[in-house]
């Protein structure tokens, strides 16, 4: 398998404008991220809110701008880019967005938004866009009566699946997903969980999961990394990392999730931040399997 | 052996919104003749996903839906007393002092103009239970029994200061400053990160032990329900499907949405299909004249959608609302 994305030393820094009440700062949002993901791969990226794992994807895709580091896509470097080649490479890789409410424009009918990254991108001529968005309608499981509906029209489920029609009008080879389903209910959770596995298949998809749902990344991902306070701090093959947690903070996450199986006896972890050197580089524990430690 | 009379006994409660939809005046039925009971310093997890009408149940037994909904049906026996026949005074007499609410988003239920401190001791005042320098020393006794660090410090605080997760502790301390017997938490972790949601449903499970409260614990999150509820109601589209033993109900579900929901959730095989539920939850204001869940269910038989099935019991406590439960006929 071919590397297809390699992230090397991921940096971003906000700074933070002084205010009557404090002086300027800086927060490291994402501080030395590095990892590799292979073709066709799904690799998880989880964390709890504030790790860092948004900031990452954002940065990846350029919405926003790196403070250092490097990524290779293939053949690109593409921090490297200028704003017009970015542009050519974002065709070849697209972002799900957490909330199916607020990342589709209100007053643009279903079939438009789904089209526009195909008008944006002077792909083909006006019918062969309206046939390829009738093709996207079909493949994410809408249906084309919907075409000229408005968002408010769909339910949460539907929305993402036009969210994830507009992600593929371009034919990406890689998508990033950032939280793709936690705004969804429970009994529709499932059901675009499938389609993303579906689609993965079908037009061999690189996937890059943002979540922090334990139980769906291990469902979903082959591989993952775990980010707390902006560092990874313990990544491998998804088997792996869940059988035996290498990380105090993996070791604490696994344990908080609560399971739903009555008989099942949980003992819960703590993690104490005091009494771990947060500053120790991965190194192997396992082969594949890095942590923190 | 003769059972006491529960704590909350809520019998046909019925909760309506009149909505203007394309100009005419609907009524849509949020809650839809629930039924439930809470014994003393027993817990019952409300299971369902949003808009199944477990947040506007809650509203109702506190009595604070706005209007354009109101309670049309039902009784809420708290303590002995019908509370839909309280007025506004006596009502906010049983608030706060007898049954305490902790709501999802402790950012917004928190006043950010007020310490903390004064917001624990404020209930304590208006009630009339302790004058305003005992009801401050309370507060800082109670940040201490919620395990907020220097609490005396604390106290002092002003909401923003705080993380998610202590801000969540500082609304359970005030919903238990008056030492209510019920405790009402509307999906008190689903704004928190695991590892801190972890953290407060053992803060729950400490204080129900110590203060000896029952619990109203609403949640979408069976594994949230696992963990800390004695019983379970789960509710579709305005209805209470399936009540019983939280062990029961999950191990055994009767109900093909509860069984349903439960498949679905990942966890046994990975990279594999997961057993989705079809459809989607649907709009209140066009319910099928029978079950509810019947267009999303496989078992689906012919009288599903003639009229919606009664309850039927399975056991003495484990009770379903679905015809495959009951004799054909």
């Amino acid at each position: 398998m071919m590397p297809l994305v390699d992230v090397r030393g991921l940096v971003k820094e906000f700074s933070r404008r002084p205010t009557p009440f404090s002086r300027s700062s800086v927060v490291r949002a994402v501080d030395g991220v590095s990892f590799v993901v292979d073709e066709g791969e799904t690799f998880g990226l989880v964390g709890e809110s504030g790790s860092g794992k948004t900031t990452t994807g954002r940065c990846m895709l350029r919405l926003i701008e790196p403070t250092s580091g490097q990524f290779l896509f293939g053949s690109r470097d593409v921090f490297a880019l200028k704003a017009a080649d970015m542009r050519a490479v974002r065709r070849d890789m697209q972002m799900v967005f957490q909330d199916p409410y607020a990342s589709l424009n209100p007053r643009m009918r279903a079939g438009v938004i789904v089209e526009e990254g195909l008008v944006i991108h002077g792909v083909g001529t006006r019918q062969e866009r309206k046939d390829r968005v009738r093709e996207l309608f079909a493949l994410v499981g809408l249906d084309e009566t919907q075409l000229e509906h408005y968002p408010h029209e769909f339910s949460g489920g539907q929305r993402q699946r036009i969210g994830l029609a507009r992600a593929l009008a371009l034919r990406p080879s890689l998508l990033v997903a950032d939280e793709p389903v936690s705004a969804l209910d429970v009994s529709i959770q499932a059901q675009i969980i499938n389609l993303f596995m579906e689609l993965q298949q079908a037009l061999a998809l690189t996937l890059i999961f943002i979540a922090h749902d334990l139980r769906l990344v291990r469902h979903l991902c082959t591989r993952v990394a775990v980010m707390y306070r902006g560092r990874i701090v313990e990544m491998g093959r998804i088997d792996e990392v869940f059988r035996e947690p290498a990380h105090p903070y993996t070791r604490a996450l696994l344990s908080a999730v609560p399971d739903p199986d009555p008989r099942a006896q949980q003992q819960r972890v703590t993690f104490d931040v005091a009494a771990t050197d947060l500053g120790a580089p991965l190194r192997d524990v396992a082969p594949g399997h890095q942590a923190a430690i | 052996m003769i059972q006491d009379p529960p704590l909350l006994d809520v019998r046909g409660l019925t909760t309506e919104f009149v909505v203007a939809r394309k100009g005419a005046a609907r009524t849509v039925r949020a809650v839809d003749g629930v039924s439930l009971q809470v014994q003393r310093g027993e817990t019952l997890g409300l299971v369902g996903e949003s808009g199944c009408g477990k947040s506007v149940t809650a509203l109702s037994i506190i009595r604070l839906v706005q209007p354009p909904g109101r309670i049309t049906g039902g009784t809420i026996v708290f303590e002995g007393r019908d509370l839909t026949t309280l007025d506004e005074p006596e009502m906010r007499r049983v608030r706060g002092a007898r049954i305490g609410f902790v709501f999802q988003e402790p950012m917004t239920a928190l006043n950010p103009v007020f310490t903390i401190g004064d917001q624990i001791a404020e209930s304590l005042v208006v009630h009339g239970l302790a004058g305003r320098a005992a009801a401050r020393s309370r507060a800082v006794e109670l940040l201490e029994a919620v395990r907020i660090p220097e609490p005396r410090k604390r106290a002092g605080d002003y909401p923003h200061q705080l993380s998610g997760g202590m801000r969540q502790r500082a609304l359970i301390a005030a919903a238990i400053s008056c030492c209510p017997s019920l405790l009402i938490a509307d999906e008190p972790t689903t704004a928190l990160d695991v590892t801190i949601q972890a953290e407060i449903l053992d803060l729950l499970r400490e204080m129900r032990a110590q203060f000896g409260l029952a619990l109203l614990l609403i949640t979408h999150d069976l594994g949230v329900v696992a963990h800390l509820a004695d019983r379970v109601a789960v509710m579709y589209a305005g209805r209470i499907v399936e009540e019983g033993p939280t062990a029961t109900v999950l191990s055994r579900p009767a109900h093909p949405y509860t069984r349903g929901l439960l498949r679905s959730l990942p966890g046994s095989a990975p990279g594999t299909r997961l057993r989705a539920i079809p459809g989607a939850v649907p709009d209140l204001s066009a319910l099928p004249a029978g079950c509810a869940f019947s267009p999303r269910c496989a078992d689906r038989e012919a009288r599903c959608d003639q009229r919606p099935p009664e309850p039927v019991a399975l056991s003495p406590d484990h009770h379903t609302r679905c015809y495959l439960h009951t004799k054909a006929g």
